[in-house]
């Protein structure tokens, strides 16, 4: 079972009831449960639409994107049916904040669902899983399964004469899954595949009617934010981007865990006062501040660095899905780079050539660099290639694979040095075999 | 799909996929959980589940098989009953996970993506399970372990070993 943690900076907003069995409807609603629903019930779309944008809450999936914004470009007239789908897809490597909201909270997801769906006059909202999370997602269809028992989901919901849906969805393995058109493409049963945009999904999205996506921590945000007050939420954290965040901290920390503090909190404080410093009295190396796939930083850019999402922009890398993934002095740059370009060539759809051939190119490239049989030339030619790859794709995976890759190199040059003409890789314990 | 006609799945599934395709704006919708349910009832896709899934969602056996292969869960072949799938991504890489995935390679005598003599297990290098803080994690089918040390696996392998036991005889019962 996933542990639990906390520390004294935290400030507890959307992991409030984590670990208080708020899994069961009776409990979510003793805690103060489903009231979100029934104030957004009387408001109205325009008011939950103006609260949302008064908390400045952005887009926990990575892109940071103004979530009442996002809502308010929805079309009111529609001659097709809206539609609200959660991105529950979880699977940027070092993020697993989606997993505890699922297991400890469903009903929260329920709830901003349903609060994002009065918003934009969708009647139905699918929540999809990824395929590994299928104990999650047994979680989430008990609790839908009860919400439709209350009345809280169904023809009229409330009492009231609104009808809304929910439809959960399981995926079958699929990083690219995450990004919102391959998303939908998956949720009408086809491949994974991204779709050209425009036109965005606000206005043709899932089966070709207007759709909000969310991401999972976004949608659970929703009913805390209509509880508090959009204006109460954005005061938690700094300027333009509003409340808490749940932080992943992974790697080589000596507490590693899911983490909720305010939008803006210091990296360094996270890195040695919440996640308790480097384990094994070792000293930080580097740290990948929000996902595999944002750039890398260096103990010294992390002084003075608030983990907002303008903040670590500024400071060249991105705050993405906030997985923060620490990592020690014994760690070799080149290993951790080629891990990460392995994955990005495995999940590569291979629908854009620059990020299908620019993925495969560069794994084989760092796994005989890793090897040690790489030529000087070979750090230029890595560097050249990510390079190209950038913004030359449909979706942004193509980016996320290369934007990690260049940092490494751009950072870690003299450790690629070290491991040229055959010198052995001063951390590796396994011996590979180069693929040319 | 009538009730009367000849279902390769269980009466139970055959139901549940019955109310699937109905549950959506369009049947093709169900495909994909579809697919999941039916390999986890079957082992793998054969033809057959193929065969039956592209009638029931309603498009040719090459569009179910386009779609499948996309999916890294989704397998043509069979796995053994208990699959396990080790996450060496990042996290669980910088805690230890390769030394967890050759214990389990040895321990099992097979590598990637390979089966056991008896069915009993299969071995996996898989991508990250969304169990990052909680490194390294494993599944063995859909359970998850965690916090694990190559010290665990004996215990591991062991502990679904007598489960297959436990079940073996109660089906005999």
């Amino acid at each position: 079972m996933p542990r639990l943690v906390s520390h004294p900076d935290e400030v507890k907003v959307v992991s409030q009831r984590f670990g208080m069995g708020a899994a069961k409807i009776d409990r979510y609603i003793e805690l103060g449960g489903y009231a979100a629903t029934k104030k957004c019930l009387e408001q109205g779309p325009e008011w939950i639409i103006e609260e949302m944008k008064a908390s400045s809450l952005r887009g926990r999936g990575g892109a940071g994107f103004p979530t009442g914004l996002k809502w308010s470009f929805v079309p009111k007239q529609s001659a097709k049916p809206k539609y609200v789908l959660v991105n529950g897809d979880e699977s940027e490597p070092g993020t697993c904040k989606d997993h505890l909201i699922f297991l400890h909270d469903p009903h929260a997801v329920i709830e901003g669902t349903i609060i994002a769906g009065l918003a934009i006059g969708a009647k139905t909202g699918f929540i999809y899983l990824r395929g590994e999370y299928r104990y999650l997602l047994e979680i989430m269809d008990k609790a839908v399964a009860d919400a439709y028992d209350k009345g809280f989901l169904g023809k009229h919901i409330f009492g009231s004469d609104t009808e809304f849906q929910i439809i959960t969805q399981t995926g079958a393995g699929a990083y690219e899954v995450g990004e919102e058109s391959a998303l939908m493409e998956s949720l009408e049963g086809k491949r994974g595949i991204p779709r050209i945009k425009p036109p965005f999904p606000a206005v043709v999205g899932l089966y070709g009617g207007p759709t909000v996506i969310n991401n999972a921590e976004t949608i659970a945000t929703v009913p805390h934010v209509i509880d508090m007050g959009g204006a109460a939420f954005a005061a938690i954290g700094s300027a333009r981007n509003g409340g808490t965040r749940l932080f992943s901290i992974s790697g080589h920390v000596q507490r590693p865990g899911v983490y909720e503090l305010p939008m803006g909190y210091n990296l360094k404080k996270m890195i040695y006062e919440v996640g308790g410093g480097i384990r094994g009295g070792r000293k930080l190396k580097a740290v990948v501040p929000g996902g595999s796939s944002t750039p890398v930083l260096l103990p010294e850019e992390i002084e003075n660095l608030g983990m907002d999402f303008d903040q670590v922009g500024k400071a060249g890398s991105m705050l993405g899905s906030g997985g923060v993934v620490v990592i020690d002095d014994q760690t070799c740059i080149v290993e951790f780079a080629l891990r990460t370009i392995s994955f990005y060539q495995h999940e590569s759809c291979g629908w854009c050539i620059p990020c299908r051939e620019g993925t495969d190119w560069l794994k084989k490239s760092l796994t005989r660099f890793h090897a040690g049989y790489g030529v000087a030339k070979d750090i230029d030619n890595i560097q050249y290639l990510a390079e190209n790859m950038m913004g030359r794709t449909f979706c942004p995976l193509g980016d996320a694979a290369a934007m990690p890759t260049i940092a490494f190199v751009k950072k870690f040059r003299k450790e690629f040095e070290e491991h040229l003409n055959g010198k052995p890789c001063p951390f590796a314990k396994h011996v590979e075999l180069a693929v040319i | 799909m009538t009730p009367e006609t000849m279902s390769i799945f269980s009466p139970k599934l055959a139901a549940r996929f019955d109310a699937l395709v109905e549950k959506y704006p369009l049947r093709r919708s169900a495909l994909v959980p579809m697919l999941l349910y039916a390999q986890d009832e079957i082992g793998y896709l054969s033809d057959a589940v193929i065969a039956e899934v592209a009638e029931r969602v309603g498009v040719t056996e090459l569009e179910v098989r386009n779609v499948a292969s996309y999916y890294s869960m989704l397998r043509f072949k069979p796995a053994g009953r208990y699959n396990v799938q080790v996450c060496t991504n990042i996290s669980c890489m910088l805690r230890g996970a390769y030394d967890l995935y050759e214990r389990f390679q040895e321990e099992l005598g097979i590598g990637h993506k390979g089966v056991t003599a008896d069915g009993l297990f299969s071995l996996e290098e898989v991508e990250c399970i969304g169990a990052c803080c909680w490194a390294p994690a494993i599944q063995v089918n859909y359970d998850f372990h965690d916090d694990l040390t190559a010290e665990h696996v004996t215990g591991i392998l062991e502990s679904y070993r007598g489960r297959a036991q436990a079940e073996g005889k109660a089906r005999h019962a």
